[in-house]
């Protein structure tokens, strides 16, 4: 199995959209809760597309504001305007 | 006139950040940039750093704005509603103690390190990537000083940090650790702390740890740590950029990188033993052990971050294993150790609760109930027999990570582990064979580290001449600011406050 990749937010209302979006567009990803925070961990490659927050929160959402609420991640990164990506080339 | 069409982000970050720089014509480029050669590293095309992140610096003062605008809200709330009853137990402070004494100051040398780092790459890109870290990690002093400062008011051995930073022994691992790092040329500074350090081991600090704060009722902590964190990732991934740049420039560069890989590696995970024991011992309230933290975040998490890096020849860090073995017994010997050392130490220390010492036992399983369950429990019939257990010398410390020689043997948890280092007709003690190799490596440095028992003993601590002048010098009060943690001050003002609920007092009122 691929090694897996994470992000951890901060488990408040915000960032509640993020993870739902998160959810909703990675299927393999699965949210671990701790007190003040959740981790998310998927195998090989995970995406955080703007769309999906910004339909989840009701609002405009830019990708970079995902920045207040994030503690930690585990991958490389590739951002654009639209999609926030994590991924292990291994 | 036509809206013109809006560029994308990778557009916008390199027209916003590229060709800013120059070269220089009045002095030779070697003369402005003068440490980013030596070290060996060889740079062929500063221009092929990339910067996953593509901040803008107006960026960046935006999202660092709204951060500190949510911080200063919540310890502004902490502070009116008398946060600190809110948390689980006093001892719990020993924690945040620790903290404050051990790895503020750190934030504040990073900060430092950073801005020389920065200064001294002749590349744009790492510059700015330096520039805004270096400013993240004086707010992180400036916050989390802010943050504790509230607590000052309440509990002892807050008052002096920046006094024991320099002189406490105990202080000397994580302020040594540092610098070492700063005393190096800047990119080993940088892989040493953005990669080794924050992408490979902080993850264990800053986040189970934190969530323990979280779960100890403890607002202030969760809310900086948190905030530290998002800056954190930052970090992080300039750490692997970093790394992966040197990776990419030149074929040379592989040898040298893992070797700091593997020095760093284990200077970092000897240092978080601490946090480790923060975590088994020190939060009332228990979130996660040590052991499953490890497995976490370096079994699962950091050894995939190598395997990424295998495509450029990098393997694993030399001892991984061996901290891996390590892993179901390293917080239970710090313990035993600080226990021991309490009458020289800012925060206090205790044997465990019962039902902490059944959590250890789920936890930890048959070791923890052959080898150190049977010794807290003889600890605490010491105490409650009316000799509770201090060490009052002084111990033989690790030359390189400073740490107490008692760790044991990676095979035999019952033996002590010690590794005799010799260089120049001079004898120096190890840990541990990731210590000593890290010595051998560079013995004309690690020569000249400043030991503190060695300088305690020499008169150099106010001419101390036993431990309890020592604590003064470090202007701690005997049994208020140090020893054993039940019927301290702190401990008594605690169950005053819980009980009773009167306006607290302060320390003035109870300790001084």
């Amino acid at each position: 199995m691929a090694d897996k990749v994470f992000i951890a937010l901060q488990n408040n209302s915000e960032a509640q959209a993020i993870i739902e979006a998160i959810l909703e567009d990675n299927t393999n990803a699965i949210a671990n809760e701790s007190p003040g925070m959740v981790k998310i961990d998927c195998p090989g490659r995970l995406v955080v597309r703007r769309e999906t927050v910004a339909e989840k929160m009701g609002r405009e959402f830019d990708l970079q504001e995902i920045h207040i609420n994030l503690i930690s991640i585990g991958g490389n990164i590739d951002e654009t305007d639209d999609e926030f990506v994590l991924s292990w080339n291994s | 006139m036509g809206k013109a069409k809006r560029l994308g982000l990778k557009e916008r970050y390199s027209l916003m950040t590229r060709g800013l720089d120059w070269e220089t014509t009045y002095q030779p480029m070697d003369q402005v940039f003068p440490y980013d050669k030596y070290e060996g590293i060889k740079i062929v095309d500063w221009d092929k750093w990339e910067d996953p992140f593509r901040l803008t610096m107006e960026s960046y003062w935006k999202y660092q704005s709204e951060k500190e605008r949510k911080l200063y809200a919540i310890l502004d709330a902490f502070q009116q509603n008398n946060g600190q009853l809110n948390i689980s137990d006093a001892r719990y402070m020993s924690a945040v103690k620790l903290w404050l004494q051990g790895i503020t100051p750190l934030e504040y040398a990073a900060h430092r390190g950073f801005a020389h780092a920065g200064r001294a790459f002749r590349g744009a890109g790492a510059r700015v990537a330096c520039q805004m870290q270096s400013i993240d990690e004086l707010r992180h002093a400036q916050t989390q000083l802010h943050a504790f400062s509230h607590y000052n008011k309440f509990f002892n051995g807050m008052h002096g940090f920046a006094h024991i930073r320099d002189r406490a022994w105990y202080l000397s691992i994580p302020k040594s650790f540092f610098e070492d790092a700063m005393s190096a040329g800047p990119f080993e500074f940088v892989t040493s702390i953005s990669f080794a350090f924050e992408y490979v081991l902080t993850n264990l600090l800053f986040m189970p740890f934190v969530s323990g704060a979280a779960y100890n009722g403890d607002m202030a902590t969760t809310t900086f740590g948190f905030s530290a964190q998002s800056d954190e990732s930052r970090h992080m991934t300039l750490g692997l950029e970093v790394v992966k740049f040197m990776l990419e420039q030149h074929e040379d560069n592989v040898p040298i990188v893992q070797a700091w890989l593997d020095k760093w590696f284990w200077r970092g995970y000897r240092l978080l033993g601490l946090v480790g024991t923060m975590m088994d011992y020190m939060l009332p309230k228990k979130v996660m052990s040590w052991n499953e933290a490890w497995e976490i975040y370096w079994e699962e998490n950091g050894i995939a971050l190598f395997h990424d890096l295998s495509r450029y020849g990098i393997r694993l860090p030399k001892y991984h294993e061996v901290a891996t073995k390590e892993k179901n017994r390293v917080t239970h010997e710090l313990w035993a150790t600080l226990y021991q050392y309490g009458n020289a130490l800012g925060l206090h220390t205790w044997v465990p609760e019962d039902d902490e010492l059944d959590w250890m036992s789920e936890k930890y399983g048959e070791l923890f109930d052959t080898m150190y369950r049977p010794r807290l429990l003889f600890m605490r019939d010491q105490e409650n027999a009316g000799k509770r257990y201090f060490n009052n010398r002084l111990p033989m410390v690790c030359q390189v990570c400073q740490i107490p020689v008692f760790f044991t043997e990676p095979d035999d948890p019952q033996k002590i582990c010690v590794r005799i280092v010799e260089w120049a007709d001079t004898k120096h003690h190890c840990c541990s064979d990731g210590c000593a190799d890290i010595f051998n490596r560079e013995p004309e440095k690690f020569v000249q580290s400043l030991i503190p028992p060695q300088q305690i003993y020499r008169g150099e601590a106010g001419g101390a001449r036993d431990i309890f002048e020592y604590a003064e010098w470090l202007h701690l009060k005997k049994d208020v600011d140090t020893g054993e943690y039940r019927g301290s001050p702190d401990h008594e003002n605690w169950e005053a406050w819980r009980l009773e609920k009167p306006t607290p007092q302060t320390n003035s009122d109870k300790a001084a």
